[in-house]
């Protein structure tokens, strides 16, 4: 596979429920209730119940993995959570992946991840390096 | 927020056997559909042992070694004020259904800003050989508990 520089890699949206938190939070082990209990997240000033950034974090690498169809030349993955993602009870909330390549060298390819909630960038300086 | 964190080493977290069912559940709770995380068969074409966790999955273990931090009698972190800025994942290889992983975590920076704590914390994942497979770091931010107050 060859890429070059701007190339999709892939994009997708996922539509989060509270029950996604919850499906979460009993995979990952992380019970926080900010991430299930509305008068938690109140009481220390959130906006609502937030999705786990490692959620976020986690469903953005699934898109890139599918796009590739396997995860072993993937040699690190970071991201920094800027914004929340408030996950309303009844509506949920749509996060979106794009997916694209931001620089190619002889090693590597870097592929940075635009990651949205509601218009607004939810991860920052989210990149996945995949060895060549 | 106690600056006497900085540099602490803790202990290997106990061997975390990953099943693969397990595996399975933490990949439907990503949204990862890639067939190597759920099909043994298509795992095994691509050469793994057996299904592979998604690339995330390296926090499993390091929240247990994060579970030490939190449990320690100085630490001054409370979960429910404690946000996650920052994640990286360094990895040498997946995780694969079967390994048994261990955690060593170590805190490597504390930054104090506007009265809440950047701890910055780094967990090396090694299987049963010893080997090295990823080392996960973490960018805890710790707010103040006086902050409702001057609210």
């Amino acid at each position: 596979m060859s890429y070059t520089v701007g190339d999709v890699i892939a994009e997708r949206t996922v539509h989060l429920t509270r029950e996604s938190l919850v499906r979460y939070a009993g995979a990952s082990g992380d019970f926080n209730p900010i991430h299930y209990r509305d008068d938690v997240a109140a009481s220390v000033g959130l906006p609502g119940v937030l999705a786990h950034g490692m959620l976020t974090m986690g469903l953005a690498s699934s898109v890139v993995v599918a796009a590739l169809g396997d995860s072993s030349k993937i040699t690190d993955y970071g991201v920094r959570f800027t914004r929340p993602v408030v996950v309303d009870p009844q509506g949920g909330a749509d996060v979106s992946v794009l997916a694209k390549v931001g620089a190619v060298d002889e090693q590597s390819v870097r592929i940075d991840l635009t990651v949205k909630h509601a218009d607004t960038t939810v991860l920052v300086k989210a990149q996945l390096r995949v060895a060549l | 927020m106690n600056n006497e964190l900085l540099g602490r080493e803790f202990p290997a977290t106990p061997p975390y056997l990953v099943g693969r069912e397990k595996v399975r559940e933490f990949a439907r709770a990503v949204f990862a559909d890639a067939p190597l995380h759920t099909d043994v068969d298509a795992a095994r074409a691509l050469g793994y042992a057996d299904v592979v966790a998604p690339p995330t999955f390296a926090m499993v273990i390091q929240d247990q070694t994060l579970q030490q931090l939190l449990a320690e009698p100085d630490s001054g972190i409370e979960l429910a004020r404690t946000i996650h800025a920052e994640q990286r994942f360094a990895y040498t290889r997946p995780i694969v259904a079967g390994d048994e992983l261990s955690g060593r975590l170590k805190v490597t920076g504390i930054r104090m800003m506007a009265g809440n704590a950047m701890i910055t914390s780094e967990a090396e994942i090694t299987d049963a050989a010893g080997a090295h497979v990823v080392t996960a770091t973490s960018v805890l931010l710790v707010g103040s508990d006086e902050s409702e107050d001057a609210a």
